[in-house]
């Protein structure tokens, strides 16, 4: 509740609530609509449409435009599809607060789920791109982690490093770390190619090769990761363990060795 | 006496079995006349004195834990399908070199613990050689007679950074493998020879079949096998020159203060051996260090970022990242600058601080021995170029990690390489002309404290009203210690005309050398130490503050 | 230029080592070793007790950590994994080894030193120290007797012995370095060809599939091999460390360089993945900015400006190979690079 108050004069503020009042009306409707249910389901379509609408009027068509055609300030949404909207929102890298800046960083989402589902139909609306992936895509189940490891390394190891800790790219660019991320989101930004990042449709990288990527990062980088040697260390490489090297390894031996060197207490004189 | 009551005990029955077996070796191998100079030997007592152990330890792990991965290792580059214990990497293709490295990992009981140790204390074996090397010399300890142990010392840190490439190769992992690439394509940028170089090497083209059994022979019996040698002729000097110590009361250059080999270092020399694996044993049980399997087999065609060789060789990484690719074609030829001017520089650096000892005695012309070590602060230009060339090595540290500064501290690349290049001329000029000019403060405050005495930190009022600390005149172990300094005079070239009006030719080198001389040694180069008559014009006029 | 001739003065007085109290003549001189003080152990029987329990436990611990060792070696499966805060999770038996292992060493070392400083003489001694070079009369012997080798030798008047034995000397060794010889084959213009050639399709890395223009999207990465090589393939090595390729689209209006857009299908631009500064493969595509970065140096190239380097040590651009689809519509190589993939070499010229 402290955080709540604490961001209740925060700019945006006013845009959450109207969002939160939104999404009620919204789903309330949704549950207490009434229809039959063939004809219930396009009209709910069309209404998640027109409620996406009025969310991406409030919170995104300044920087890309009324219909989504693009302005100066934010590329066309024109066929990124529902997966891209799903990504960037629900990672919170958008609604971004500037353009500038080298790459929009993740940050804390602002949309329910609900309204991010209605911002992405409308956009899908717009022209068609990749869908939302379902669980079936992205799940676990029928992966192979080997495989998995030897895509991730051709494909992605380069940016992402070898078990995804991330990595830099030029001018202040970042390939973001991989940990903790949602499956569904990983899948999303390899089938959109989310700003820098170089997308990895279906033709190129198949639907198996993205779960098994998926199911080999949550093998190597996830909670449940052993590391059997102990400290992963940032998973970094050479560079922290030279330094844990320096600071723990040869530290410990120079105070050992201040303490054998160093003289005894002498008794006190009375 | 111990040794007269032994006498005295024999002389009535056997000798005891210890007595009888030393006797057998010493009419085999003289061990007496051996341990008559050595067993009762002096050690002075410093920590930084235990930096070469630290070194000569963890050198000593290294072999042991080494001798027990080649049980277990195969240097062979054949291609096998893994099916051990590790599940991301099953039914992958790998080389046998790096699924018998996943077998020591996972499948030996306590090998991933040896392997770990091996590596930490390879990281630490280099470390501590680099620390020991700075000790010794900006104390100047490199002087006559230890110039060829400096060296014997500078080649084992060489060989080290040669033994560790050639062992983190050897599992044939992705990070490693990286490193052979950029290895065989600095090779390729050697004029002339480096293409034929990188054949032989490889045994043909990138990567081949070759090269871990051949990296295996170098870094399990060529390099070590030389290491050895240097090792046992470095400690054989040290014993022979005795150990250098800081002046002080009662320590002179004619001798040398401290407890004796036995007991005394036996028992913590001895100990320390103890105390530093039983440190790295605990560090590698902790610590992970070179996850293999989380980098994969090696491939030519992929990559990870952050790709970085192993400390020691990370100051050759930044030269390599911050110069600027330059490439020179002509005649049919490819001069790769961009490639090879790192290359040379490595080399070139390296050996700025290996020859400094022997610039310094020509430039002081001393050839007499040395064995009271300098204060830092009392050699200012040698320090200075000590600092200078660390902060090179330094900055070709972070060049090296651009990457991750970049990552980690929210910079952009580019402008990190940028402040490496530019640091990388501004940064020791910056550092010598800081570092200089601190020693002589210090040295001024040296000074005072002998001439002034010690600030007391009592301030008395005195009757004008005027307000006053209380210096406390220095006891003469401090005092002597202070003043126990030697400061050079700056050589002069002399007069060009001798005494019968022939002009006499003064040698290039002999003005570069007064010239040098001067720096290191006029007004600026050092502050004059306090003499005996300054001491007794201010303490024998009254009060002082 | 020998160090004789530094006049004497110019080097300090050497040290007076005698021993003095301080005088009105020198009231900086060597006061000579500080008496010996006592340690609490020396005058305190009790003390000196407790110093020798401390000892011996500490010996003891690193048996029972020894016997610990034995035990965690026997008891706890090599695969088994547990949580330990805050490291998380680890191989439960590297763990114990490490810590009972560093612990037995520890206690060790830590007893002999607590030993050495509480209860051995902690009495100074000063060891008189003896030049390092030889007495004269020493030198002279040694001169003396080589000389007199030397002559008995002959060596200076039979020039012809001397002569041939440098000779022979000098040229044994080259055997050694003749034997070098088999190390490898010698370079020829290996380094100069790849595997592709005209008509060979570009095979996608992922799926093993071939390339079709359709597969390719603007803003996409894909990886590609010469149809004919197997990861199983003994050479599969060697080959796919030259003829690595990256694959991207453009729009065709993007790319600036002509020869690029000729070499190019509909956009779409094939180069090769192995960065020419010293080899790593390069591919962190910037799909924005068309800028491709190398992970290991940092050289960068632009692939909508014939992968021009514009930052970093690469010295040139990144060989594009010409591409285009053949009659079943699938990509093409129409050629071989037409310069040397990866790191400059002295005869790339």
């Amino acid at each position: 509740m402290k955080k709540l108050s604490a961001r209740r004069r925060h700019p945006l503020a006013a845009v959450v609530v109207l969002l939160l009042a939104l999404a009620c009306t919204g789903g309330l409707y949704a549950v207490f609509a009434p229809a039959d249910k063939a004809q219930a389901e396009e009209t709910a379509q069309s209404l998640t449409i027109e409620e996406g609408k009025k969310l991406y009027t409030v919170g995104c068509a300044s920087c890309h435009g009324t219909d989504g055609q693009g302005t100066s300030d934010g590329p066309s949404l024109v066929g990124v599809g529902a997966a891209s909207v799903d990504f960037q929102v629900s990672t919170g890298r958008m609604p971004a607060a500037t353009s500038q800046g080298a790459q929009v960083p993740k940050k804390k989402n602002i949309y329910s789920q609900a309204e991010i589902d209605q911002l992405a139909a409308f956009i899908a609306s717009l022209g068609a791109g990749p869908s939302v992936p379902t669980e079936e895509q992205y799940g676990p189940e029928g992966a192979d982690i080997a495989k998995g490891g030897e895509l991730f390394r051709n494909n992605c190891a380069q940016c992402h490093n070898f078990t995804g800790k991330g990595g830099a790219l030029t001018k202040g660019k970042f390939a973001p770390t991989l940990e903790g991320v949602d499956p569904k989101h990983i899948y999303e930004a390899m089938q959109t190619g989310p700003q820098n990042m170089p997308s990895f449709p279906d033709t190129t990288l198949s639907e198996q090769n993205k779960k098994d990527i998926i199911a080999y990062l949550h093998a190597v980088n996830s909670d449940e990761t052993v590391n059997p040697g102990g400290l992963e260390l940032g998973g970094l490489g050479p560079v922290s363990e030279g330094l844990f090297a320096w600071i723990f390894g040869l530290g410990a031996l120079i105070a050992v060795a201040v303490w054998v060197a160093a003289r005894t207490a002498k008794a006190k004189k009375s | 006496m111990s040794t007269t009551e032994t006498t005295e005990s024999r002389s009535r029955g056997k000798a005891p079995a210890g007595e009888r077996v030393a006797d057998w070796a010493d009419g085999r191998l003289g061990i007496y006349s051996l341990a008559k100079a050595n067993m009762r030997k002096i050690f002075p007592d410093h920590w930084s004195f235990m930096l070469g152990e630290v070194c000569l330890y963890s050198f000593i792990i290294i072999i042991l834990t080494g001798v027990y991965l080649t049980l277990f290792f195969h240097p062979s580059m054949n291609e096998v399908e893994y099916h051990g214990s590790y599940v991301p990497l099953q039914g992958q293709l790998m080389s046998e070199a790096f699924s018998s490295t996943l077998h020591i990992s996972f499948d030996v009981r306590g090998g991933l613990l040896i392997r770990q140790i091996h590596h930490w204390a390879a990281l630490i074996f280099l470390a501590g050689m680099f620390v020991h090397m700075m000790r010794v010399f900006f104390t100047g300890a490199f002087r006559k007679p230890r110039e060829i142990n400096w060296l014997f010392g500078f080649l084992l840190f060489v060989l080290g950074m040669f033994t560790g490439f050639t062992g983190y190769s050897l599992p044939d992992d992705l990070l490693s493998g990286t490193g052979v690439r950029f290895t065989q394509g600095a090779i390729l940028s050697m004029p002339v020879v480096g293409t034929y170089i990188s054949f032989f090497l490889f045994g043909g083209e990138f990567p081949g079949v070759d090269f871990v059994a051949r990296f295996y022979s170098v870094h399990i019996l060529l390099l070590p096998g030389i290491m050895l040698g240097l090792v046992v002729g470095h400690l054989i000097l040290v014993f022979y020159h005795k150990h250098t110590q800081f002046a002080g009361p009662g320590k002179n250059n004619k001798n040398v203060v401290g407890m004796p080999l036995l007991p005394v270092y036996m028992a913590k020399a001895g100990g320390f051996f103890f105390l530093v694996f039983g440190v790295i044993a605990i560090i590698a049980a902790v610590a992970q260090i070179n996850p293999i399997w989380a980098m994969g087999p090696y491939r030519p065609d992929q990559v990870s970022t952050g790709a970085q060789p192993d400390w020691y060789m990370g100051f050759a990484e930044g030269l390599v990242r911050y110069m600027p690719g330059w490439e020179i074609n002509f005649w049919g030829h490819t001069l790769v600058l961009g490639v090879f001017i790192p290359l040379v520089l490595f080399g070139l650096v390296l050996m700025a601080i290996a020859v400094y000892p022997f610039i310094e005695s020509w430039v002081t012309g001393d050839k007499r021995e040395h064995h009271i070590l300098d204060r830092p602060r009392n050699a200012p230009t040698r320090t200075a170029f000590g600092v200078a060339w660390v902060t090179v090595y330094m900055i070709g540290l972070v060049g090296g990690g651009n990457d991750l500064w970049a990552t980690h501290f929210h910079l952009s690349i580019n402008a990190v390489t940028w402040f490496v290049r530019i640091g990388f001329f501004v940064g020791p000029v910056l550092a010598f002309i800081i570092t200089k000019r601190i020693c002589l403060g210090l040295q001024r405050r040296d000074k005072d404290k002998v001439l002034h005495g010690r600030e007391s930190g009592i301030i008395k009022r005195l009757p004008h009203g005027e307000f006053i600390e209380i210096h406390e005149p220095l006891s003469q172990d401090a005092l002597h210690t202070l003043t126990a300094h030697e400061q050079y005079k700056p050589l002069e070239i002399g007069p060009t005309v001798d005494e019968n009006g022939v002009e006499r030719k003064v040698k290039g080198s002999e003005k570069l050398r007064a010239k040098l001389s001067k720096a290191y040694f006029d007004e600026d180069g050092q502050i004059p130490k306090p003499t005996v008559e300054e001491y007794k014009e201010i303490t024998s006029g009254h009060g002082h503050h | 230029m020998s160090s004789q001739d530094i006049p004497e003065e110019n080097l300090p007085a050497e040290q007076d080592t005698t021993v003095a109290v301080a005088d009105e003549k020198n009231p900086f001189a060597d006061p000579g070793l500080p008496p010996h003080e006592h340690r609490i152990q020396d005058i305190d029987e009790r003390a000196a007790r407790r110093s020798e329990r401390t000892v011996a436990l500490l010996f003891t611990v690193s048996m029972l950590a020894t016997v610990a060792f034995i035990a965690a070696y026997v008891a706890i499966p090599h695969d088994k994994s547990v949580f330990v805060f805050p490291i998380g999770h680890l191989n439960a038996l590297n763990f114990a080894l490490g810590l009972t292992l560093g612990m037995a060493l520890f206690c060790i070392g830590a007893g002999a030193v607590h030993w050495a400083r509480t209860l051995m003489s902690d009495v100074e001694v000063a060891d008189e120290r003896h030049a390092i070079a030889a007495e004269p009369e020493v030198k002279a012997k040694v001169m003396a007797d080589f000389k007199q080798g030397a002559k008995e030798s002959a060596l200076g008047r039979r020039k012809l012995i001397r002569n041939t034995m440098f000779g022979a000397l000098a040229l044994f060794p080259l055997s050694g370095v003749v034997l070098l010889r088999d190390l490898g084959p010698l370079p020829g213009t290996k380094l100069r060809h790849t595997l592709w050639s005209k008509g060979k399709l570009l095979v996608n890395m992922n799926t093993n599939e071939p390339l079709r223009p359709s597969d390719v999207a603007v803003g996409s990465l894909t990886f590609a091999k010469p149809e004919d090589l197997e990861e199983h393939d003994h050479d599969f090595q060697n080959e796919i460390a030259k003829a690595a390729l990256m694959i991207v689209r453009l729009q065709p209006d993007d790319i600036k360089d002509k020869r690029e857009l000729e070499w190019s299908h509909e956009g779409i631009v094939a180069y090769s993945k192995i960065c020419t500064h010293v080899g790593c493969p390069i591919s962190l595509y910037e799909q924005q900015t068309h800028h491709v970065l190398c992970p290991c140096h940092q050289s960068t190239f632009d692939l909508s400006d014939g992968a021009r380097v514009i930052f970093g040590p690469a010295g040139h651009a990144l060989p594009q190979l010409r591409i285009g689809v053949n009659d079943e519509g699938y990509l093409e190589a129409l050629g071989d690079f037409e310069e040397p993939v990866g790191p400059a070499f002295w005869e790339r010229g």
